[in-house]
């Protein structure tokens, strides 16, 4: 283990992306919608993809720490939820820019405010179908060697710096 | 004059300078400077200049102990014999990371029980710091405390910072009889996750 661990599962189909998929960077982060540094890393993301643009691919996957994040679980079912309706995106952003404002009662307002089936949101997640889905990416985060959330692949490689944006972007150019 | 660090049972005993040193075979050994390996993986000998602490290596006896988890509780690595054990040496407590090692080890207890692995957490803090820390991140996993003598137990796995006064980031894969199957050593300022432990885990599992 003197390398740094890599992504056991490539990034795929089964993703949600953003940019290009034959873009020659491609960061994954595994995040945690309740996390105050996946919060924090939020703009630093955008930023990059603003900087970089089509030679970035920026991947999320769930990483909900439960029992330092009791909301973390519902937020990324939230998310996946939101995805089965092609509305990936706008959930992951609405989560993050109004983390602090997190908790289980006002979801319905957000799914609400993105235009998500209401009955079917309420459906998909209490009929477990997108459990299946964040026990996948939790098991790939563990066998990757996911150590904290956020936890960053570049190209597949888990990144071990800081997460600002200049150590991010340092790396990525690399 | 040779510091020898001198392996006794498995034990790594403090430094001991001296000119000649009796092993537990009752075999006289002499002055050296150069390193040579006695008694197989049991006991080694390292130059004068440096005092090399090694972490033990597979295939080693892991050795027994007995700390103390809460004010009134004590807690024997003999005590967990019949399973396997997976033994997290870390720094400190309260380390700035919402998600730190022991969280995360402790997040992932369904997938260690899976191996009815037992994880256990070892730092130099005292058993008041354990109980504080552990409450604030609701962890799952025992901590216990290697406060005094302090680091006795790192040491006795060879991976005290001396200069620090605190452990390495260490994990240790010991198996259902005791023996250590895996141990790697993180640079401390890296959380080294939990695929080397469950890659491990599984390992021995399949015999």
């Amino acid at each position: 283990m003197d390398e740094s661990p890599k992504l056991t599962q490539p990034v795929s189909a089964r993703d949600h992306a953003e940019g290009p998929a034959d873009a020659p960077l491609t960061l994954v982060e595994y995040g945690d919608y309740q996390c105050p540094y996946c919060g924090a890393a939020y703009p630093v993301v955008k930023r990059l993809q603003k900087t970089l643009g089509k030679k970035l691919r920026f991947v999320f996957r769930n990483f909900p720490v439960t029992q330092a994040h009791p909301y973390a679980l519902i937020a990324a079912e939230t998310a996946e939820a939101a995805a089965l309706q092609g509305k990936f995106w706008e959930m992951h952003d609405l989560l993050f820019e109004q983390q602090a404002s997190l908790k289980p009662d006002v979801i319905p307002q957000w799914a609400k405010k993105i235009g998500l089936d209401l009955d079917k949101f309420g459906k998909d997640i209490k009929q477990g179908v997108v459990q299946k889905r964040i026990k996948e990416d939790r098991q790939s985060g563990i066998r990757s060697g996911v150590n904290g959330t956020p936890t960053f692949y570049i190209n597949g490689t888990r990144y071990d710096g800081p997460s600002d944006y200049d150590s991010l972007l340092a790396a990525l150019k690399s | 004059m040779c510091k020898l660090v001198v392996g006794v049972e498995g034990r790594l005993d403090a430094d001991i300078e001296t000119s000649a040193v009796k092993c537990s075979h009752e075999r006289q050994i002499k002055n050296s400077d150069c390193d040579r390996t006695v008694l197989g993986n049991r006991m080694t000998l390292h130059n004068s200049k440096e005092n090399l602490m090694t972490a033990l290596k597979p295939g080693i006896q892991a050795p027994d102990f007995s700390l103390s988890t809460t004010p009134d509780q004590k807690v024997s690595l003999s005590d967990f014999r019949g399973k396997p054990v997976v033994l997290v040496f870390y720094p400190a407590d309260w380390s700035p990371v919402c998600s730190d090692q022991l969280a995360l080890y402790s997040e992932l207890k369904p997938e260690f029980s899976e191996f009815d692995a037992q994880i256990i957490g070892i730092s130099v803090d005292g058993v008041w710091c354990h109980l504080a820390f552990s409450r604030d991140r609701k962890l799952q996993i025992p901590l216990l405390a290697d406060f005094e003598p302090k680091g006795a137990v790192a040491r006795q796995y060879g991976v005290y910072r001396e200069k620090d006064g605190e452990s390495e980031r260490a994990l240790f894969v010991i198996d259902a009889g005791g023996i250590i199957r895996w141990s790697y050593v993180s640079p401390v300022g890296i959380n080294p996750g939990a695929d080397g432990i469950l890659k491990a885990l599984e390992a021995m599992s399949k015999g």
